[in-house]
């Protein structure tokens, strides 16, 4: 028995996402008393793939088919079901970031294996296996017990903090079996934003709403996301009217996200709105309106004008950050 | 082109969650249920617009008891061509993609479009799982949709940005928001929608999960406020109270 994970790797680098779901697979190879073994697919940085011991994985199984860097669903599949056929793992760890919601319930269907979708905790195992998820866009949890023998567990990202040691992986070459015919997907372009921080990956998120009366005032959010090194974000009405692009909106029709630090200018925080957000660890809401729904689910609040506070904001933690250097 | 278009009920967004029997039940009282917003928007609405350039036919197929059957006239109000219930309540999205599949695996549909979440359970599952019960490709959190040449043209969401891709037929797709633009149905097709064919198919399908409880989210507490001339302060509670700078 095994514990295994999908690495996936961007730029030559592994994915934040999927260090993170290599530390929850390798604490619940630690809770069944198993080792944690990793499987990495394409074009990887070897030197990155032995940092994975850092989080406590004992061998990383690498294919190193170039096909597998055209992000092919059903070739993946197949290619993580033959690793974990081959090391007996009973347990499928996958980030549920944008390639795992493809991916991770084929792998249940193909393991007939049952799923949790969106893990928020370790599985207690003490009677049955169960995991934590959210369920009602983040108003509740629910504890899913899987009942299968075989399990993936497609894990949120920013869950778990992790604790890195000093360890180094070995690196496996490993054949999947899977034939050119099994690649079908054909990537015809990608329009990237690179070198900003990315939203689902971020730990610090600045947003703004139409409080922020118009894209010609996003410099401030932009300024303060990038003192902080964190990523822009925004809520629906503002990307409806195109003052920024759709990738950045998060709610309920866009993007959920876990960051550390959610800081909202000029969002009343609607229902919908929420629903993205609400995972955050601490909401910091900076709004005119006292009335604003968004206080209620806020840790901090500032009563202002956006336009008006978040200048202060960046003077304030430019400050902090020259003084704690 | 033949297009079947899973459709669910869930929740209003606004609905209160609560929760009943040891907290192991979802408390449905006084609930309004609507059809899933991606499925309703997005996948049925790109499907009515690809038969209607391409010609064809949408199936809508829904797993609920005889009462969810108001969720489906809705659909074929909004355009469906027919309609399926699976007569079961669903248990996990393995149960309902494995009845989707027993019914659809004969029928040679071209495109199943799903919405790519339903916002109770949030699990971006059955798309997935069809897909590889049916053996052919998928692509998820798609914001286009093209048919070109017998292929799909698909936008996906990627970090940080989209990538376009290009699978062949027959393949399923999750919808999300950028795909189409809600519909709201006319009198005519109100009218019509009464006489349009719903079979009713028996449930044959497993679960592979149960959930054991909920939980409701813990209450966030009050709120602190500050002055907007003293953001050193909240830059200092930041650091040193919420540690998260």
């Amino acid at each position: 028995m095994s514990v295994i994970v999908y690495i996936e790797s961007n730029e030559n680098r592994v994915k934040k996402t999927s260090i993170e779901a290599a530390f929850y697979a390798a604490e619940t190879a630690k809770l069944l008393g198993t080792e944690a073994i990793a499987i990495a697919l394409g074009s990887h940085d070897a030197a990155e793939l032995e940092k994975l011991g850092n989080v406590g994985i004992s061998k990383v199984l690498h294919d190193s088919n170039v096909k597998f860097d055209q992000f092919d669903t059903r070739a993946i599949t197949k290619a993580i079901v033959a690793a974990s056929t081959s090391v007996n793992a009973d347990v499928v760890v996958i980030s549920y970031n944008q390639n795992g919601k493809a991916i991770a319930p084929r792998v249940s269907v193909r393991m007939k294996a049952g799923m949790v979708a969106g893990a928020t905790a370790l599985p207690y195992t003490s009677a049955g296996f169960t995991v934590r998820k959210n369920v009602f866009s983040g108003k509740a949890m629910a504890n899913v017990q899987i009942l299968t023998e075989k399990k993936v567990i497609a894990l949120t990202p920013n869950t778990l903090q992790k604790v890195v040691g000093v360890n180094t992986s070995t690196i496996e070459a490993f054949s999947t079996g899977v034939s050119d015919a099994d690649f079908t997907t054909v990537i015809k372009s990608v329009e990237k934003v690179t070198g900003t921080v990315s939203l689902t990956e971020a730990e610090l998120v600045v947003s703004g709403g139409r409080g922020m009366k118009g894209p010609e005032n996003w410099g401030a959010i932009e300024e303060l996301a990038n003192e902080m090194g964190a990523a822009t974000a925004c809520s629906r009405p503002v990307a409806d009217v195109h003052w920024r692009p759709h990738h950045e909106h998060v709610g309920q029709t866009g993007f959920t996200i876990r960051p550390n630090l959610y800081i909202a200018a000029g969002i009343s925080g609607a229902i919908q709105h929420l629903a993205g957000v609400n995972g955050s660890k601490v909401i910091v809401v900076i709004n005119t309106d006292l009335e604003a729904p968004f206080f209620k689910a806020a840790d901090y609040g500032v009563n202002g004008d956006a336009l008006v506070v978040l200048p202060k904001l960046v003077e304030a933690y430019k400050k902090f950050k020259s003084a704690s250097h | 082109m033949k297009i079947l278009v899973p459709i669910s009920k869930v929740p209003d967004t606004t609905a209160k969650i609560a929760f009943t029997d040891g907290n192991t039940k979802f408390a449905t009282d006084n609930v309004t249920f609507i059809l899933n917003p991606t499925d309703e928007w997005y996948a049925l609405v790109r499907a009515l617009e690809i038969v209607e350039k391409e010609g064809g036919t949408v199936t809508v197929i829904h797993q609920g008891a005889a009462e969810s059957e108001q969720f489906i006239r809705k659909a074929l109000a909004i355009g469906a061509t027919d309609a399926v219930r699976i007569d079961a309540e669903a248990t996990d999205a393995y149960q309902v993609a494995h009845n989707i599949f027993e019914y659809a695996k004969d029928k040679s549909f071209d495109l199943v479009i799903t919405g790519k979440e339903t916002i109770d359970y949030n699990g971006t599952q059955i798309g997935g799982m069809i897909a590889e019960m049916m053996d052919i490709p998928y692509v998820t959190l798609a914001s286009k949709l093209d048919i070109e040449n017998g292929k799909a043209i698909v936008a996906r969401d990627i970090e940080g940005g989209k990538e376009i891709v290009e699978i062949p037929l027959p393949c399923v797709i999750a919808a999300q928001k950028g795909m189409a633009e809600q519909r709201i149905p006319n009198m005519k097709g109100i009218m019509g929608a009464r006489t349009k064919s719903l079979t009713v198919v028996a449930s044959a399908g497993e679960a592979l999960t149960t959930i054991s409880s909920f939980e409701l989210a813990p209450q966030k507490t009050a709120c602190k406020m500050l002055s907007p001339d003293d953001m050193d302060e909240l830059v200092r509670l930041l650091h040193e109270e919420a540690k998260v700078i």
